[in-house]
């Protein structure tokens, strides 16, 4: 699916993870590319989602906004968010929001995967 | 029209020297105010840490202040260029920006001194955590009445601009918590839609804004209730109990600065 210029694919980690690959910029605007995906995710029974932000190009802060939206439909779900991909710059960003507090950062989508399961 | 912040300084954290190309404060894990404007109270900034509506207590809102610029030729970069430049001067009359004194930067912060019910001073502050041409966003400290980001945005819509200022929010404790329910959201909202209509006004247009507001989460987070020892409206209180002379002065220099309007 594709909003903006972002596009975001699912793919199955493991038995009840799911990542979500997030592809360009992740702004205010890209509200419904992002909400798709997490919703095919949940559709396939995924207790835990991985956001995968290796194919990330740029976020600003409408998309940090974004990610709390999305934090909140999955922590009401009883989902766990992880992510995997970031940057420096991009951790350093989680860390500054304090995002990284709620949403564990790994190295790896396999590092997710397995501190999911 | 707002009242003017004549008296402004320069404060901000030591690691205000963001990569050029990063519109993104750098990381900081403690606030630090520089030097203080005398008639600040700066009681609840220095040494908190920025908090978010992860970190926030009551419900989480999500609140869309919008004011459409019709009549006038002002793109969104000139807008947000003039609102980073002149922000204190769209503020409500009676509540104080003491932001930084050249624009609104990333890794900035300000002192905030908001007026309360009761001619009460709410002393708190914010930190620039994000400014690009079109848009920038604070970040509020421990102890504010808000755990939230307040985006600052203009975009082009058909031949107008649109100018927008975006908050999510957390009350930051169950007393916060409270107040937003016993008016609190009425007088947040009043407060954003003056500053819209003042904004608007900059630029000779006069009209009114419009609210969206949602609530996005209705569960408080009770694990964040003990927020409350960091409350910058009962510090503050507490503070003007014990040091009554700085309301005293704090009137004296508004008189003053009213006196030069």
């Amino acid at each position: 699916m594709t909003t903006g210029s972002m596009t975001a694919d699912v793919r199955t980690l493991g038995p009840g993870v799911s990542a979500i690959g997030i592809h360009g910029d992740v702004t205010g605007a890209t509200e419904n590319a992002l909400m798709d995906a997490y919703g095919d995710a949940t559709r396939a029974g995924a207790k835990a989602i991985v956001l995968d932000f290796s194919g990330l190009d740029y976020m600003n802060s409408g998309g940090i906004g974004l990610l709390v939206t999305l934090l909140v439909r999955a922590q009401r779900a009883g989902q766990r968010l992880l992510a995997t991909g970031l940057s420096e710059h991009y951790r350093e960003i989680f860390a500054l929001t304090r995002l990284d507090e709620a949403i564990e950062l790994h190295d790896s989508a396999a590092a997710a995967a397995a501190a999911a399961t | 029209m707002a009242e003017t912040t004549t008296e402004r300084d320069t404060t901000g954290t030591e690691p205000t020297d963001a990569a050029p190309a990063s519109p993104w404060s750098r990381r900081v894990e403690r606030l630090a105010v520089g030097s203080v404007p005398r008639s600040a109270i700066n009681l609840n900034v220095d040494g908190r840490r920025l908090v978010g509506p992860v970190q926030g207590f009551g419900r989480l809102w999500q609140k869309r202040y919008r004011i459409r610029l019709d009549g006038v030729d002002v793109d969104p970069a000139e807008v947000i260029r003039t609102w980073k430049s002149e922000f204190a001067s769209f503020w409500p009359r009676g509540n104080r920006f003491y932001g930084p004194i050249t624009a609104i930067a990333p890794g900035e912060v300000a002192l905030l001194n908001l007026a309360m019910p009761g001619r009460q001073t709410l002393s708190t502050g914010v930190m620039v955590i994000y400014a690009d041409d079109e848009s920038f966003t604070f970040m509020t400290p421990e102890g504010h009445m808000f755990a939230s980001w307040i985006t600052f945005s203009a975009l082009a819509e058909g031949p107008a601009t649109v100018v927008s200022i975006e908050v999510l929010l957390r009350a930051n404790d169950p007393f916060y918590e409270l107040t937003m329910a016993l008016g609190g959201h009425r007088m947040e909202n009043e407060f954003w839609q003056t500053t819209l209509r003042n904004l608007a006004a900059r630029f000779g247009v006069t009209a009114e804004p419009t609210l969206e507001q949602t609530c996005v989460d209705r569960r408080r987070q009770w694990r964040n209730a003990r927020n409350i020892r960091h409350n910058a409206a009962i510090r503050t209180g507490l503070y003007v109990i014990s040091h009554p002379w700085v309301m005293f002065r704090r009137r004296d220099d508004e008189a003053t600065e009213g006196s030069k309007a």
